[in-house]
């Protein structure tokens, strides 16, 4: 074989190498699912995640299923996305805090919503629900997914007050 | 293949693949270490170096083990400034408050915040500027310092390892007595770390006994406090031990309780103890009947000074910040003082809180966008309105007690005696107080915003009552 290309599959070699342990230590597998905690992996989410374990749809919908688009080239394609504007935001720490919801994010969210509660909203939804004149379903709805603003909590009901 | 085995064969070729291969790696390679970085952060609060004690009240020893927050915690130092807070004048001198609003040095007459008043600094400079004061050309109280220093140990030290007792007799020693025997056991520090944290735990805290006794008085009193639901708590159980902040209280209500020690209401002078007046509620009136209940040792009714001009025994509000944060709705929403004022940063992969205790409004998108989502103009607009609502309507109370004054001295030139002006002394007591309360309190209204305008309502109107009653109390002598 000629040597050149001995040097250079083994450098390949070791560069695939490199990069597969990087993408297993920081679980990289873990994305391809719908799992919640993978969303944990960048710490950032810490919050959000521990807030939504709280809501009241921590039992009917996950991390992806509200925010990721339905159908599965679309989610795949947006998973791709955000994965990597987190990752890139996350890894540079460029990004401005509070972090906020972007104007796409928002409306696949807005298409979830009605994905689910189709039944209930018909009578609400003729015409776009996610231009910029229509009113999200999360404007008053806001803490179904997250609870009390992250985490915050009021003060005690009564009949969270007795017994210590 | 011939195309890929022409590059092997040219030496630049396989030089150029190599530094390919190369770059890419150190970028593998890099992002490898930044996960290895990010996921350690996440692991580790702290490591602890060096041991520190209940004894350990210098910053600096601190700082080995807590990096983080020790520099937060010296920026302290630096100057801030709102619209309505922080300070013009120079960096070592504050500008003076009594010169800006000329009311308060009227209102003052007869007490030494008369002489020197200005405008806060900082955390780090609560001691240096509490020795130079000019009010300290009149002999002050070792109380003083129950707030203004890292005090613990010597509290120990002079209760013979019981805090309490031996706070309990500081108040019979001068200022410069007690402040020189704090330089002697080297404790000679601003409020510091183990002030507000358990030194074995990190646990936040709260050490002072002024402030212990008074949230006792609180909970056995029948006040509501919807806003600490542990004492409402504390109340329906057996109350077999006094209501304990440290055991009883949840984490957020300590994130409260630990500013509560100092940015209050208080007694802070030589003819009894430092007493927080919370035994009857935390309301402006609540507190004032609270001293009006109050007697001195002499059988005197409680009051803070007399003042110069009109003879009135005058209630000196100190800072409420506690007390009117209690009337808002921040805090019935569960939002505590550290909340806004120390709220978390986020530092890599760790979350630490803020230790440069500060204005929110330098800090909007951590302090109020966690909660608000609006632009942080929009926010700033909003506070700035409440806060222009209270300045107008406190400029107003201000000039209804001079107006008072006014009434008070010219009923005095035509020769009313105290027994004539009993009841306009009374309502200047009652007008300034509330006055003072909202004037001496460091939100500019923001913390209870509707509270503050209630509050101010009633210094109005009770100065109104007052000027009424002195310039009408020759009718009252002819109708007797």
């Amino acid at each position: 074989m000629n040597k050149a290309l001995l040097a250079l599959v083994i450098l390949v070699g070791v560069m695939l190498g490199l990069g597969s342990f990087t993408f297993y230590y920081g679980e990289g597998h873990s994305y391809l699912s719908k799992n919640p905690e993978a969303c944990l992996n960048c710490h950032i989410m810490g919050p959000q995640f521990d807030s939504w374990q709280k809501a009241s749809h921590h039992t009917a919908a996950t991390c992806v299923q509200c925010h990721l688009p339905q159908s599965s080239i679309y989610k795949y394609i947006s998973k791709a996305e955000n994965g990597f504007n987190h990752s890139k935001a996350f890894t540079l720490q460029n990004f401005d805090e509070p972090i906020t919801i972007t104007e796409k994010n928002s409306r696949i969210l807005q298409q979830n919503c009605i994905y689910c509660h189709s039944a209930i909203t018909e009578n609400l939804t003729h015409g776009s629900t996610t231009d910029a004149n229509a009113l999200s379903c999360v404007h008053c709805h806001r803490t179904v997914g997250h609870g009390e603003p992250l985490g915050l909590g009021g003060p005690l009901r009564q009949e969270e007050k007795g017994g210590i | 293949m011939s195309g890929a085995s022409s590059i092997l064969k040219s030496k630049i070729g396989i030089v150029v693949i190599v530094i390919i291969v190369a770059a890419i790696s150190a970028v593998v390679t890099a992002l490898l270490v930044n996960i290895i970085q990010r996921k350690a952060e996440s692991k580790n609060g702290y490591v602890r170096l060096v041991e520190v004690t209940e004894d350990d009240t210098d910053p600096e020893k601190w700082k080995t083990n807590w990096p983080k927050q020790y520099d937060s915690y010296k920026k302290t130092s630096l100057a801030t400034r709102t619209r309505f807070g922080g300070h013009g004048g120079s960096e070592a001198l504050p500008e003076q408050k009594i010169e800006r609003d000329p009311w308060l040095k009227r209102m003052f007459k007869g007490y030494a915040f008369s002489i020197d008043y200005r405008d806060r600094r900082g955390h780090a400079f609560m001691l240096e500027d509490q020795v130079n004061t000019e009010r300290q050309t009149k002999p002050q109280t070792g109380s003083c310092l129950h707030c203004h220093a890292s005090i613990m140990p010597l509290y120990r030290e002079l209760g013979n390892g019981d805090a309490i007792a031996g706070f309990e007799e500081t108040y019979k020693y001068s200022y410069s007595d007690l402040n020189q025997m704090l330089k002697d056991s080297g404790n000679d520090h601003p409020v510091s770390c183990v002030d507000c944290h358990d030194s074995e735990t990190m646990e936040i805290r709260v050490t002072r006994p002024g402030f212990i006794q008074g949230i006792q008085a609180l909970a056995e009193s029948d006040a509501p406090t919807p806003h600490l639901p542990s004492i409402e708590q504390w109340r329906e159980g057996p109350r077999a031990a006094p209501y304990d902040p440290n055991e009883d209280a949840t984490r957020s209500e300590m994130r409260s309780y630990a500013c509560a020690q100092c940015h209050v209401e208080y007694y802070c002078a030589s003819n009894m103890k430092l007493t927080f007046p919370w035994g009857k509620g935390l309301k402006a009136e609540e507190v004032e009947e609270f001293w009006d209940d109050t007697t001195f040792s002499n059988g005197e009714q409680f009051f803070d000074y007399t003042h110069k001009e009109s003879g009135a025994k005058i209630l000196k509000a100190q800072h409420p910040e506690f007390e009117l944060w209690s009337q808002g709705i921040h805090a019935r929403s569960g939002v505590s003082c550290a909340d806004c004022h120390m709220p978390y940063i986020r530092d890599g992969a760790s979350k630490v809180s803020d230790h440069w205790v500060r204005s929110p409004l330098l800090n909007v998108n951590r302090a109020c966008q966690t909660c608000h989502r609006f632009s942080e103009e929009e926010l700033k607009e909003r506070v700035d309105g409440i806060q222009q609502r209270n300045f107008d309507l406190l400029q107003r109370a201000g000039a209804a007690l001079m107006g008072q004054l006014d009434a008070i001295n010219e009923a005095r030139a035509q020769g009313a005696t105290d027994e004539d002006l009993k009841e306009a002394l009374e309502l200047q007591r009652k007008a300034q107080w509330r006055l003072d309360f909202i004037a001496a309190e460091n939100s500019m209204g923001f913390h209870a915003p509707q509270e503050a305008a209630r509050v101010l309502g009633e210094a109005i109107d009770y100065a109104w009552q007052g000027t009424v009653s002195a310039s009408t109390w020759q009718d009252k002598e002819t109708q007797q």
